[in-house]
């Protein structure tokens, strides 16, 4: 099935979009706004409103029809693997199959100092109605605070015989989580620790396909709970036989 | 006062805070630390930076900490120094780099010597300080002054030169004060990084000389506006009383600069946060910098409706502090937020009722007022409706300096379209609805005036409590944000040293004088 964006008639293509140009606001600046939508592929773009910001700067509102169709049924998307528990659930299949505590180590790393959506994951109140996972049975679970750098996260790791390691990253302007999430990864590599453990990252611009492409077990963004990350990394566990 | 709140209560509270922040100070008096050491050699003219990049401060100030001579405070070692050798202070610092001169080698013999020779350098800063007083009230006087609220927009770009390009935008778009946010990391760094940068995170380096790249941007936007554009930047972290200093040198004219910020949010130690405090104010308060406190921040992690109430707390505190550094009321950027979750019913109510207590309670502060953060997503259609009624509770309720909130909120720092996108919006509302507060009373005993009590007296109970406990004790406990924080845990706190007998900074003298 190929689509395309829906205003009122399927498959009108209807789209809006807005951006600023580094050009005075005059007709000129609106025909390169027009131009640029073509270019992206709206057809009749319609310049619906333009405002100066500074004598060089205009910002642009523009409505089209969209001329690229997508085909829906080809779409492959990476997801987590397994299927998601409910706490008392995780807890028994913990007693089950690994039959001791699993470790969960978790931070915000490197010069992060955002804790609210580690804390959602780990502290015992959890979020949005869902515990966290200091309040699971079989779940031994040690928060470390944010501002932690990679060196001493994987120290602490390591004296805590760490089975899973959570990192949170926050700030991602100018890929600064790209750069402290790969330095986890080659630092954890380098002290041959990398296999031994299940390692996870999250935050609002963390995706699982972001956490794939850099070397994580998995990756869990907005709407994610504790459940859903101890659900993976328990099941994990079993399945690398890291038991 | 249109809430009809207990003027007893009122005064109680504030002897509360008054007693606790009496008893802090007690330990903030014996007390200080390498920023404020490092902040004293600032003020004497020390500057610059070695070959490796280490400021020169920190190299004077790591030298007398390697010898154990920090309680006897800088300007008395610089000073002696000066006296025996004759150089200035920066020469001293210079050749301390070199490893030419060691104070341990120059005892201190006749301390009033030492204390005359840091006088005239002492002074200069004080005689620039002043006259960046006098320059601003100069503008203010030549362009006049704004009755509604202050509108403030930050930037962030990590580069200073392109922020320049974004708060020149913002001044003709109509913003009145411009914050330059910091990177991340910086409130960790226990030295302030030197020169013009162009790489930061999330915002820009707090440098002298970003300072002075910024000012003079906005005194020029500012003259073909023809209003006077305040500049706003972060005296908090490891380096607080340092960037205070910096900033009354280079004529910023608000700080962020809250008590016990640093300590809930950066794991700063407490001991170290509140002596830096204490001397940053002292800074501002003599400089005219209007401070920010930063309660907003609580409830980013505590619920807004439940924790309202320390929110208020911590105001009551952060005043008497301040009053004790001699900061006036007029300086005081009290701090609070509209953060109520948008699923509460009612919560524009609590909001109005919220900022309108602010008012009543702290009439002559320009109260800081911080728009919605937690509750913005990636919907800005629905961001910019949160914003509106943010804007509505700020001009109903007459706050002074009114942080824009950016409908881009959960996605990225502000680009130049949200910030103006964000002052249409203030400024629409702020025109709309310009006398609205005043045409409005409050019904007795009704939602709002009847949810003001409530947070009244929550706070006074939690002030009694912490006035028994003591602050320190109360920060272990976890009752602001729901952050624990050890009084001996956290970074910095091997910085902070007890006061000699013979402890000499000319500064309290001559800016509390
Ligand atoms: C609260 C907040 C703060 C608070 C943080 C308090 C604290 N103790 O955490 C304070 C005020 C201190 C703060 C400071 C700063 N902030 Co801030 N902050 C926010 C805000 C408003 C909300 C973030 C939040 O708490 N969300 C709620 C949580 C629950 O959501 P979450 O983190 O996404 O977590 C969920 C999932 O992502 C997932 N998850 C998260 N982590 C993990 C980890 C694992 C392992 C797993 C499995 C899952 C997982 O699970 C959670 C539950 O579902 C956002 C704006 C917004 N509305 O999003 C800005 C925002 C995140 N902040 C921002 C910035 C830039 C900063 C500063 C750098 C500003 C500055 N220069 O000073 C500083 C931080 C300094 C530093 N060193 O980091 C930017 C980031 C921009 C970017 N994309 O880079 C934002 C987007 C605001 C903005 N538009 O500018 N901030």
């Amino acid at each position: 099935m190929n689509i395309s964006p829906y205003g009122d008639t399927l498959n009108d293509g209807k789209v809006q979009l807005s951006f600023t140009l580094p050009v005075t606001n005059d007709d000129k600046g609106a025909e390169a706004a027009k131009l640029l939508a073509q270019k992206m592929g709206i057809n009749a773009p319609n310049v619906a409103h333009r405002k100066t910001l500074d004598g060089g700067f205009t910002f642009y509102v523009v409505y089209g029809s969209v001329s690229h169709t997508i085909n829906y049924d080809a779409i492959q998307v990476q997801a987590v693997e397994g299927d998601v528990m409910d706490m008392q659930g995780i807890s028994a299949y913990i007693r089950e199959n690994i039959r001791r505590p699993v470790v969960f180590v978790g931070a915000s790393t490197g010069t992060d100092a955002h804790t609210v959506g580690i804390d959602a994951i780990m502290n015992m109140k959890g979020f949005a109605g869902h515990y966290g996972l200091e309040r699971y049975e079989m779940v031994e679970a040690h928060n470390l605070g944010s501002q932690v750098p990679n060196e001493e996260f994987i120290k602490r790791a390591r004296e805590l015989n760490a089975d899973v390691l959570l990192v949170s990253q926050t700030v991602t302007q100018k890929d600064i989580h790209i750069a402290n999430l790969t330095e986890l990864v080659e630092l954890l590599e380098a002290e041959g620790l990398r296999e031994r453990v299940i390692l996870i990252c999250g935050g609002a611009r963390i995706t699982h396909e972001l956490a794939k492409e850099l070397g994580y077990d998995a990756g869990f963004g907005v709407g994610k709970y504790s459940e859903d990350v101890a659900s993976f990394a328990v099941q994990e566990i079993t399945r690398r036989h890291l038991v | 006062m249109k809430l009809n709140l207990n003027t007893q209560k009122i005064h109680q509270a504030r002897e509360y805070a008054r007693n606790i922040a009496l008893d802090t100070q007690n330990f903030i008096n014996a007390h200080t630390t390498e920023a404020v050491e490092r902040t004293v050699c600032r003020l004497l003219g020390i500057d610059g930076k070695n070959e490796i990049d280490i400021p020169m401060p920190n190299i004077v100030v790591n030298h007398i900490k390697s010898l154990g001579l920090l309680s006897d405070g800088a300007a008395l070692l610089i000073g002696n120094a000066a006296h025996m050798l004759g150089i200035p202070p920066q020469e001293i610092a210079e050749r301390i780099d070199a490893g030419t001169l060691d104070f341990s080698k120059i005892s201190v013999t006749d301390v009033e010597k030492a204390k005359t020779a840091v006088q005239s350098a002492a002074l200069s800063s004080i005689g620039k300080i002043k006259e960046n007083r006098k320059l601003r009230e100069g503008f203010i006087t030549q362009y006049g002054d704004k009755e509604s609220p202050y509108i403030y927009a930050i930037v962030a770009t990590g580069n200073i030169y392109e922020d320049v390009v974004q708060a020149v935008a913002a001044v003709r778009q109509g913003a009145d004060i411009i914050a330059v946010i910091r990177t991340t990391g910086q409130s960790l760094l226990d030295y302030v990084p030197y020169g013009a940068t162009t790489e930061g995170f999330g915002g820009t380096y707090a440098t002298q000389e970003n300072f002075r790249i910024m000012r003079h941007a906005l005194d020029e936007a500012g003259a073909q506006a023809g209003r006077y554009i305040r500049l706003c930047n972060y005296a908090s972290g490891l380096c607080m009383p340092e960037i205070s200093a910096m900033g009354a040198l280079e004529r910023l004219d608000v700080m962020l600069n809250d008590a016990l910020y640093g300590i809930l949010f950066r794991d700063i130690n407490m001991k170290r946060t509140l002596v830096d405090q204490y001397f940053s104010r002292v800074i501002n308060g003599f400089a005219g910098i209007i401070i920010n406190t930063g309660e907003d921040n609580y409830l980013t992690t505590a619920d807004a409706v439940e924790e309202a109430h320390t929110v208020l707390t911590s105001q009551f505190l952060n005043e008497q502090f301040a009053l004790l550094a001699h900061l006036p009321p007029a300086q005081m950027g009290l701090g609070h937020a509209f953060e109520i979750s948008p699923a509460v019913t009612n919560g524009f109510l609590y909001e109005l009722a919220q900022a309108q207590m602010a008012r009543d309670i702290f009439p002559d502060a320009p109260l800081k007022y911080m728009p919605p953060t937690k509750f913005m997503t990636g919907d800005i259609f629905m961001g910019t409706v949160q914003n509106a009624l943010f804007n509505a509770v700020s001009i109903i309720t007459n706050q002074k300096i009114h942080l824009l909130g950016m409908l881009t909120e959960a996605v990225h720092t502000p680009f130049m379209a949200d910030r103006a996108l964000a002052i249409e919006n203030a400024q629409y509302v702020f025109r709309t609805m310009q006398d609205l507060g005043g045409e409005i009373e409050f019904k007795e005993d009704g939602i709002i005036q009847a949810r003001a009590r409530e947070v009244l007296d929550k706070a006074c109970d939690l002030l009694v409590r912490i006035e028994k406990n003591k602050l320190f004790a109360t920060l272990e406990q976890g009752i602001f944000a729901g952050i624990k924080r050890g009084r001996d845990a956290g970074k910095g706190l091997d910085g902070v040293v007890q006061k000699s007998d013979g402890y000499f900074n000319p500064f309290f003298e001559m800016m509390l004088s």
